[in-house]
Order: structure tokens, then C-alpha cells, then sequence
């Protein structure tokens, strides 16, 4: 067999079991590719020799017949997944040199179950950012280019996970998702972006960000593959207090094709002031797709959507602040040159100065701000209560008998690199407009790729499901992506 | 409500991020911006509203009170920039 790297998930996993290929022949055609995409810089730590060693292991397994869906298939991980030995340092600087000496619950997971890991991929600083600009690795760049030559964005935070899959340099990827960062990369790259219900996979050995936010999922090439991934992803943490004492189903079982009587949710307040012609129209068809499989399309209101935005950019900040209290130079990480005479606290200052970029020192103190005494009522408590009407507003869907909610996932397509304004960090924060809202809820989101752009870029729509029924939110994701036909790849340039 | 250079300097001390003097005025700039912006929650009727504490109603698990981890001193301190004699190690602290 020809680019073993450009299978999906469950071609590989079904060539695998028929002994047509071998872990070892995948990881080796992953590892080619990955040699050659240096242009695109979305592996940033690359691990041949224990993907080698690994796949050797998978391939005893099959002989064996002991394999699981995930067991010799090559998989990328997002930089903030610890893993044991392996640089982990979230795309900052603050973490050079940092070697975990023990491991994530989601990579434990993925490599008991035979998945071979081929290295860690490229993203936005500790999730914060829409671009994977904000990454001490310098930018990642988009498989997705025109005859125009411009070096596009592959979105963020989890930008090399969504460009390396959607360049075939891995069969999935690892992401998380804060406030858009699995969903908002995957609509840029013509990938499938998964963000499960908050709780359902493990946030242990994952480097926080915002904790009542975060959430890790799969970056993959279709949805089947989302589905295999997220079921070795997600487990019940003991490690992790916010882990859901619930079983995870077999999510490849609920891809039954079937959407009959399922009420689609069309929230008016998603129909936002400036929202192309192009994306809204996007939207009609697709709703229409649905609609030709039997669901039936329901106008509905989430009247608090429209403060989702600054809601978050308080909450999250918040959240940042403290987690991020922990790099001061003394347990991890890297720390400053010291002038004599320095005591701890210009230890602390000038390590987090030099260490942090841009955008992360500029969150932290946001974050310390609206937390100061004076000030901790007036924008983090208020911003907790907009939160918990903005959870209502879905309950209230969800109560009302919406099985899920079809929405874009971004403004735009893939924008090119260097185009923010940086003295305005507001206008690249509109970029979570559509994807932000689920995350205050704790509620699941895909995007799926369904159409070209006029330029020729990927788009993608999202579904919001309810809490805990990712299967029925991937059944809805798989129809929509097999009416749409899309199967366009980027042209190979790199 | 505007920060004005005093209160960045404060700010940037109590986050224990240095910024030099000169960069304080781009710095209270780019807070007021990203407050501004955080402004359009005054709009919203919050009364009798509790402020939400997380996405699932759950009691915060519990398990039994006994030690599960522990003698792996050499493991906790392998990333230390500097880790002496069994400790991490910080310069000098004067009060």
C-alpha cells in the first residue's frame, strides 16, 4: 500500500486487523511526511525512535489478537499533554527544558491501547490564542494555500494539531478546547474538531489554563475517526476531581446514519451584525441537509449568547492567573539570570517577565486585575452570573426537546498570518465569537468541514450537543459531513 | 473605570510580571481596551442570579484519607533550575 499516511483512522485500523499493513509501515510513512513538512512547523518535538519502538509493540499485539481501534495508529499530541521524558512546555518559553516524569491520563490512555506517538505538536502559548502565533516555536502554518502565496493561519490554539492532520503527517491528533481551540483550527484546515462535555475526558497532566473550561478531544480527518478517538481518549479519572462518573460508551456504535425526528436548534442570536452572505448562506444549506434526513429545524433563542465573549475574557484570564502562579522559576521551567543582589521576588518578576509571552503575561495581569480586592465583584462575580444564565439559555433549549445546535463555527475562513492588529488583542479574540459559548456551558461541539469558500479555503459548521451525548452529537456531525460531500484536500506545497 | 500607569505598575507587580517604566503607558492602553470590552456585562440583569461555580451540579469527589504517593524526592526535583542537597533552591529572602 501506497501513503499509508493519508488513511483515516479506521482504513488504517481495518488494514490493520486484514494484516494488509503493519503499525511499523504506517509510523514509518508518518515519519517521512513529518520530515518533510518543516515549512509548515506543526511537529515541534518529534519522537521517532519511540514511535518505532512502539509500533514494534502494536504489531506483536495484532499478531497476537489483543488490539483495540487506536492499537499501532500514529498520533500527534498537542504540546500541553505531559508526557514522560518528552519536552511538554506548552508553547512557552517559561517551560523550556521541561522533561514530565509522569504522564497525562489521556496519552496513558491512547498508548495503552496501542496508539503509536510520533511527537508533540505546535499551538498558541498555554491555549491562549486563535492563530498559533503566540508560540515560542514561531507560528504554524496552514496546508491550506492559494495561488496568492499567503502563509495562512491554521487557527488556534490547537493550530499544529489541526495542520498536521489535515497534511496527512498523522492519522489524528490530541487537542483541547478552552474557548474554540479544537473547533476553530479543524474549520480552518477542512478537519473534524471534537470538544466532548466537560468532565467526560481526564484533565490530569494536562498544563491548565483555564480549569472549569478546558477540555481535551480529537483532531481527526472524519468524524468515524473522532468517534474512535474520543473512546480512548475519555475515561473516569480518579486523578482528576472534575472527571464524570460516567462509562464511556462505544461512540462508533451511534454513527447509525438515523436523525429522523431530531429537532435541530437555529440560535437567532448566532446571526450576528457583519456575518457574510457566504457563511450565512452556509448555513441555510446545511440546516437544509439535515432537514432532506429527517431532522426537523427549529428557530430558537439563546438570549445571553451575545455576552459569551467578555464573559469568558473575564473568566478565563481569572483562571489563567492563578494556574499560571505556579511558573515562578523555582520547581520547573527555566529561570532568569539574576543581578547581584536579587532576591526572590526579582527572581519571580524577571523569570515570569522573560519566560511569558505577549499575550500570556497580558491575560495574567487581566486576570489579577479583575480579581483584586475592589474589583473581584464587579467583573468575576458578575461575569459568574452572566455565565450561569448563558448555561440556562441551553438548558432551557435542551429542556424545550433541541437534540442538538447547528451554528458556523468561525466568522471567516483561515486569515493570513501577521494580520492581527497586536496593540488590539480585542479583534482576535471576536474570532471565538461562535465557539465560546459551549465552553461556559460545559457542553460538546464538532465542527465538520462542509464546503469551499469562493477563494478555494475550508469552512466549517459546528453542532452543540447536550451534556454527555457526544455518541448522538457525532450521529448528527457524520450526516452532515456525508451530505456535504466534502473530501477536499490542500495541495501539496510544503 | 480606567487603569491609569499607577495602577499597571500595580498590577504588573502583584501578577510578579517586571515591565519597565517606559512600556507601563502601551501596557494601562491595552488593559483598558480588553476592559472596555469586558463593560457589555453591565448590561445584563444579574439580580438574584448565583454565580456559576461549575458546568455540573457534583459533589467534589472524596476518597479516604491516607497517603497514595510519596518517595520520589529525586523525580519532583530533576526539573529544578537549581535543586540542592534535597531542595529546590532560591536566592537569598531578606524581610
Amino acid at each position: 500500500m501506497s501513503d499509508l499516511n493519508k488513511l483515516t483512522i479506521a482504513g488504517a485500523r481495518d488494514a490493520l486487523a486484514k494484516g494488509e499493513t503493519s503499525a511499523v509501515e504506517l509510523t514509518e510513512a508518518c515519519i517521512s511526511a513529518i520530515d518533510a513538512s518543516g515549512a509548515l512547523n506543526a511537529f515541534v518535538h518529534g519522537t521517532p525512535d519511540m514511535a518505532r519502538q512502539m509500533a514494534a509493540a502494536a504489531d506483536q499485539r495484532i499478531k497476537a489478537g489483543n488490539a483495540q481501534p487506536m492499537t499501532g495508529i500514529p498520533v500527534g499530541v498537542k504540546d500541553l499533554f505531559c508526557v514522560k521524558n518528552v519536552p511538554s512546555q506548552s508553547a512557552s518559553r517559561i517551560l523550556d527544558g521541561f522533561l514530565p516524569q509522569y504522564e497525562s491520563t489521556v496519552t496513558q490512555n491512547l498508548w495503552d491501547q496501542g496508539a503509536v506517538m510520533l511527537g508533540k505538536l505546535n499551538q498558541d502559548e498555554f491555549g491562549m490564542g486563535s492563530s498559533t502565533e503566540n508560540s515560542v516555536y514561531g507560528a504554524t502554518v496552514n496546508p491550506w494555500k492559494l495561488g496568492d502565496g499567503v502563509a495562512r493561519t491554521a487557527g488556534g490554539s490547537s493550530g499544529g494539531s489541526a495542520a498536521a492532520v489535515a497534511a496527512d503527517l498523522c492519522l489524528g491528533a490530541t487537542a483541547t478546547d478552552t474557548g474554540g481551540s479544537i473547533r476553530q483550527p479543524a474549520a480552518f484546515t477542512g478537519t473534524v474538531g471534537l470538544r466532548p462535555t466537560y468532565g467526560r475526558v481526564s484533565r490530569w497532566g494536562v498544563i491548565a489554563y483555564a480549569s472549569s473550561l478546558d477540555q481535551a478531544g480529537p483532531i481527526t480527518k472524519t468524524v468515524r475517526d473522532a468517534a474512535i478517538m474520543l473512546g480512548a481518549m475519555a475515561s473516569v479519572d480518579a486523578k482528576d476531581s472534575t472527571s464524570a462518573e460516567r462509562p464511556v460508551p462505544d461512540y462508533e456504535a451511534a454513527l447509525t446514519g438515523d436523525i429522523r425526528g431530531k429537532k435541530i436548534g437555529i440560535p437567532k442570536e448566532y446571526r450576528i451584525e457583519g456575518l457574510s452572505d457566504e457563511i450565512d448562506g452556509l448555513w441555510s444549506r446545511t440546516a437544509e441537509m439535515l432537514k432532506d434526513a429527517g431532522a426537523e429545524i427549529v428557530d430558537i433563542s439563546l438570549p445571553h449568547a451575545k455576552y459569551a465573549l467578555p464573559a469568558y475574557y473575564v473568566i478565563a484570564p481569572a483562571e489563567a492567573s492563578s494556574n499560571l502562579a505556579r511558573y515562578d522559576g523555582v520547581r520547573y521551567g527555566r529561570r532568569a539570570k539574576l543581578g547581584a543582589g536579587d532576591g526572590v521576588v526579582e527572581m519571580y518578576e524577571k523569570t515570569r517577565a522573560e519566560g511569558f509571552g505577549p499575550e500570556v503575561r497580558r491575560r495574567v495581569m487581566i486576570g489579577t486585575y479583575v480579581l483584586s480586592a475592589g474589583f473581584y465583584d464587579a467583573y468575576y462575580n458578575r461575569a459568574r452570573r452572566v455565565r450561569a444564565l448563558i448555561k440556562r439559555d441551553f438548558d432551557q433549549a435542551y429542556a424545550s426537546g433541541i437534540d442538538a445546535i447547528l451554528a458556523p463555527t468561525t466568522p471567516s475562513s483561515a486569515f493570513a498570518l501577521g494580520s492581527a492588529d497586536s496593540s488590539n488583542p480585542v479583534e482576535m479574540y471576536l474570532n471565538d465569537v461562535f465557539t465560546v459559548t459551549l465552553n461556559l456551558a460545559g457542553l460538546p461541539g464538532i465542527s465538520v468541514p462542509v464546503s469551499l469558500d469562493q477563494q478555494g479555503l475550508p469552512l466549517g459548521m459546528q453542532l452543540i450537543g447536550r451534556p454527555w451525548e457526544e455518541g448522538e452529537l457525532l450521529n448528527f456531525a457524520q450526516v452532515l459531513e456525508n451530505a456535504s460531500g466534502f473530501v477536499a484536500k490542500p495541495t501539496r506545497w510544503w | 473605570m480606567a487603569i491609569t500607569e499607577d495602577e499597571a505598575r500595580k498590577v504588573a507587580h502583584l501578577a510578579r510580571i517586571a515591565v519597565n517604566d517606559a512600556d507601563l503607558p502601551a501596557l494601562a492602553q491595552e488593559l483598558n481596551g480588553i476592559l472596555h470590552f469586558m463593560e457589555q456585562l453591565n448590561e445584563v440583569d444579574v439580580d438574584g442570579v448565583e454565580p456559576m461555580t461549575g458546568v455540573e451540579p457534583m459533589r467534589l469527589k472524596r476518597r479516604e484519607d491516607v497517603v497514595t504517593d510519596g518517595e520520589m524526592q529525586d523525580l519532583i526535583l530533576k526539573n529544578a533550575p537549581d535543586a540542592r542537597e534535597g531542595f529546590f533552591a532560591v536566592p537569598k529572602v531578606v524581610e
